[in-house]
């Protein structure tokens, strides 16, 4: 029964890992194609992905559904200050076209093949290590 | 259906997936996050016993690390079952501005020229690819999410700071593609 648990975690990442190798999300090419807005092709997944999912979540709070648990589904606000989302968010960025990877695909280019990516993962913990040693000076 | 499913996928269908998993997840009880893993793996390597920011219960994130193990199995079975070898249908403007970088367009997912093994043997190769992480990893956390949680999970529940995060993301992304790539490769 534990293990069943655990499983549908790891199918779910499966098919989240396929979804973001077919639809070429992982490609360090198509992430380039995006900030030079030549191609609709991310923005297309991204928005769309984004409508549904509004929809999906208004549906949600609207009919106040259960999970599969049974316990009504929640949502946490983010907390309402700036400076993290604007300075973080900009950081993030310019690893992201830098590497051309996010969290998720780099991991999905290391099953992929990609092992280089390793080296991206061990620069992503040391970073978020970094970010956990002067959380406490940085503005948020 | 095989044979359909190795085809690359309209930006659409994809869309639609990623929106389907955010949505299974919930019905799971959680929340669509991938660099929550990467605070839980420097907590299990043991940063909390310095760092306050890693001293919590990683158990009750199991469930995304398992996920997170899983996406590494889709990769596997992207690149065997459901390969297709086809080129990247790339647009010409592209292949052509990253030529002018210096960067060959090979057909692939990743050019080879950052990410083949060769990239191995250059200590700037693997300065780019360390230092990219870096800011990867730092901003996700310093901006409380990253993509799949901001982009996704953030802007489907039409959190404010979420779109600040994302706009973040595209200044960042803006600024390395058109003022920094050209001065590093």
């Amino acid at each position: 029964m534990k293990e069943m648990k655990g499983l549908k975690y790891i199918l779910t990442g499966l098919v989240f890992g396929v979804i973001m190798a077919k639809s070429e999300a992982i490609s360090w090419y198509r992430i380039q194609e995006m900030f030079r807005f030549q191609s609709f092709h991310m923005y297309g997944i991204i928005g769309t992905a984004v409508i549904l999912g509004v929809i999906a979540v208004a549906l949600i709070k609207k009919f106040r559904m259960k999970d599969t648990q049974g316990n009504p589904i929640t949502f946490q606000d983010k907390d309402k200050s700036w400076p993290r989302y604007i300075i973080g968010g900009s950081i993030f960025g310019l690893g992201w076209a830098l590497t051309g990877a996010c969290p998720g695909p780099m991991f999905v280019n290391i099953g992929y093949g990609y092992l280089a990516m390793i080296i991206v993962v061990i620069g992503a913990l040391s970073g978020t290590y970094l970010y956990g040693l002067i959380k406490d000076k940085l503005p948020h | 259906m095989l044979e359909l499913l190795r085809q690359p996928w309209p930006w659409y269908i994809s869309g639609a997936a990623i929106a389907f998993i955010m949505v299974l997840l919930l019905f799971f009880g959680k929340s669509f996050g991938v660099s929550a893993n990467l605070r839980t793996i420097c907590t299990i390597a043991g940063a909390g016993k310095k760092v306050k920011f890693f001293d919590f219960n990683w158990r009750t994130q199991k469930w995304n690390l398992l996920f997170l193990f899983g996406s590494v199995l889709g990769g596997v079975v992207a690149s065997t079952l459901l390969q297709n070898d086809e080129p990247l249908k790339l647009s010409a403007a592209t292949i052509e501005d990253l030529k002018g970088l210096g960067i060959a367009f090979d057909g692939g997912l990743n050019p080879s020229q950052l990410f083949g093994t060769e990239v191995l043997t250059s200590s700037k190769g693997i300065l780019v690819l360390l230092i990219g992480g870096v800011l990867v990893g730092f901003g996700a956390r310093y901006a409380g999410g990253c993509t799949s949680g901001h982009a996704i999970s953030g802007l489907s529940n039409m959190q404010l700071p979420s779109l600040v995060a994302v706009i973040g993301f595209f200044i960042g992304g803006l600024v390395m593609t058109h003022l920094l790539l050209p001065l590093i490769f």
